[in-house]
């Protein structure tokens, strides 16, 4: 039962009974939405950009704790941000959660907690939704991201 | 503890739990180090060794193409395949053996239905009536055709327990009601609905019904002439047979009447240039060469259901989900979605405060394999105001020390979550 508490790590476990950031921001210029038809799970993530900046960015919706909680990392990690530099996180992620890492997870700081995801292939989609769809609100994209 | 060593051996009449499970070669596998407790029988159920022997068999010493060849060979595997549709005839009782219709599956037997009776009888303004509680698979073939040619499906509601509301739905018979295509049993409730007295009604006010038996057909005795439905459809997958095949019963008349659905070999009568003369029903439906060995597994899956009897397998079922309502019911913060009166193997629930997937997780490293989402009835999770459920499903192998797996793995996510 060792991998459990990989997975379900304290700090995801609290980061989705309680996200942070979980708001739409009084200045979001961009936003866009993301859907994993699986499961259900639908999050908004809202962004005000300064110029390449993300000045302010915040997140609603619903969904399991993996995908609320990685929502909430993200916010975190992501605030104060170039779009390019937010970019590089999530690539990183990406690997972080597929075990493809390269030994770089040292850059993503408190998001490393997310690595017990990559012995769960079918959660995958659950810990990156909310990264597709910052993607998506980065580039300013209107239509609705499917994780499938 | 092992949930598979504690098989409690029932002997009621010549029911034998213990011997039926040593029947599966499946549920002697572990999953995650522990033995598979396997729970997701509404997606597609565990194949006996008889089925598998079946198929294994066809391909040893049966297997040509049919309808085609003078040799031996074709000639064993006609026969064969043949009598694979008299066992379907008498398995849901229809009258001729020429209104069984070999097709993929219970989708594709909608989809048959839809784009051949479908697509002749729904015009403009006209209605095709489902209900609230439908699979996407008796949903969206009807939604093409409406779109298509600007008819309107109507959807019959359901109360908070998932129960049709019956007076609803004769009052949604109208007279541009084309067709009622309607669920004998919800895949993600549970509910059974009354289609006998649905039938009737949509009957007496001359309207054909189409009824989607995919969750029926494993659970209960089908007898198409006593329901009178003009369409059943159903998936061998689901009831003990390899995936790949399933049936469309239709009315002899009016399959007759309803144009081919795909055109090319064994669907004709003679071909030329100038015109094609269609091949009488059933054969006029089955275009290409069809699934032999999936006959072949889907007539040893109904041998091994009558070898049971269907009626222990329904009581059998019945058994666990009474129990299984009981003791997933009362655990803490579990929510039960679905609490009709007559329900048949599906029980479907929320854990407050933690989602589904999660729970599938977690209840998956524990080796019980669960379905969590939608079901494919989203208009479903909609009425219910939830995203998705976790839901138990249940076959003639599962045992109540299963139940008690399931129970135990539920307790192991709020210790997780708590």
């Amino acid at each position: 039962m060792a991998e459990l508490r990989d997975l379900y790590q304290e700090v995801i476990l609290e980061h989705s009974k309680a996200p942070r950031n979980y708001r739409e921001p009084a200045g979001t210029n961009h936003k866009a939405e993301g859907y994993n038809p699986l499961c259900g799970d639908r999050f908004t993530v809202y962004l005000e950009m300064d110029g390449d900046s993300i000045r302010d960015i915040g997140f609603q919706g619903a969904g399991c704790a993996i995908s609320k909680a990685s929502a909430s990392m993200m916010t975190q990690s992501v605030k104060g941000k170039t779009k390019a530099e937010a970019e590089k996180i999530f690539h990183r992620f990406h690997e972080l959660v597929t075990g493809h890492s390269q030994g770089q997870e040292a850059e993503l700081g408190k998001l490393a907690v997310f690595s017990g995801v990559s012995e769960f292939p079918m959660r995958v989609k659950c810990a990156t939704l909310a990264w597709h769809t910052l993607e998506a609100a980065l580039e300013g994209k209107q239509e609705k991201v499917s994780t499938e | 503890m092992s949930a598979v060593a504690a098989v409690p051996i029932r002997k009621a009449g010549s029911f034998d739990l213990a011997r039926i499970r040593e029947d599966f070669p499946i549920l002697r596998m572990k999953a995650r180090g522990h033995d598979l407790v396997y729970l997701d029988n509404a997606a597609t159920s565990q194949k006996p060794q008889a089925v598998i022997d079946a198929i294994v068999q066809y391909y040893e010493s049966g297997n040509a193409n049919i309808h085609r060849g003078v040799h031996y060979l074709s000639e064993k595997a006609t026969e064969e395949f043949e009598v694979g549709r008299r066992a379907v005839q008498r398995f849901i009782n229809a009258a001729h053996v020429k209104e069984i219709v070999f097709v993929r599956g219970t989708t594709e037997a909608i989809n048959l239905a839809a784009q051949t009776f479908g697509r002749t009888q729904v015009g403009a303004g006209d209605e095709v009536l489902v209900t609230a509680m439908e699979h996407h698979s008796n949903i969206v073939p009807w939604q093409m055709i409406c779109q298509e040619k600007g008819a309107k499906l109507r959807v019959a509601p359901i109360n908070d327990q998932g129960e049709l509301l019956l007076d609803e739905f004769e009052q949604l018979l109208g007279p541009r009601t084309k067709l009622a295509a309607i669920g004998h049993v919800s895949n993600a409730l549970g509910t059974v609905n009354p289609v006998k007295r649905m039938i009737a009604m949509a009957h007496a006010r001359g309207v054909p019904v189409l009824v989607d038996g995919a969750q029926a057909a494993p659970h209960m005795q089908i007898d198409v002439q006593d329901l009178d439905c003009e369409f059943y459809a159903l998936s061998g997958h689901k009831m003990y047979g390899p995936t790949g095949i399933g049936v469309l019963y239709g009315k002899a008349a009016l399959l007759e009447a309803m144009p081919p659905y795909q055109g090319g070999g064994d669907m004709i009568r003679s071909v030329t240039w100038e015109k094609t003369i269609y091949n009488s029903i059933p054969y006029k439906f089955e275009a290409g060469t069809p699934d032999m060995a999936g006959v072949a597994g889907l007539k040893a899956a109904i041998e091994y259901m009558n070898g049971i009897g269907v009626e222990q397998i329904g009581a059998h079922e019945h058994d666990l989900l009474e129990y299984a309502t009981r003791v997933v019911g009362s655990l803490p913060g579990v929510r039960l979605v679905g609490t009709a009166a007559e329900k048949a193997g599906v029980l479907s629930f929320v854990l407050e405060d933690v989602h589904p997937h999660d729970i599938g997780t977690i209840l998956d490293q524990q080796g019980i394999a669960v379905r969590t989402g939608h079901h494919c009835a989203q208009p479903v999770m909609d009425r219910f105001g939830i995203p998705a459920t976790v839901r138990a499903s249940f076959a003639v192998y599962n045992t109540r020390a299963e139940v008690d797996a399931l129970a135990r793995g539920i307790g192991r996510v709020l210790e997780v979550f708590g």
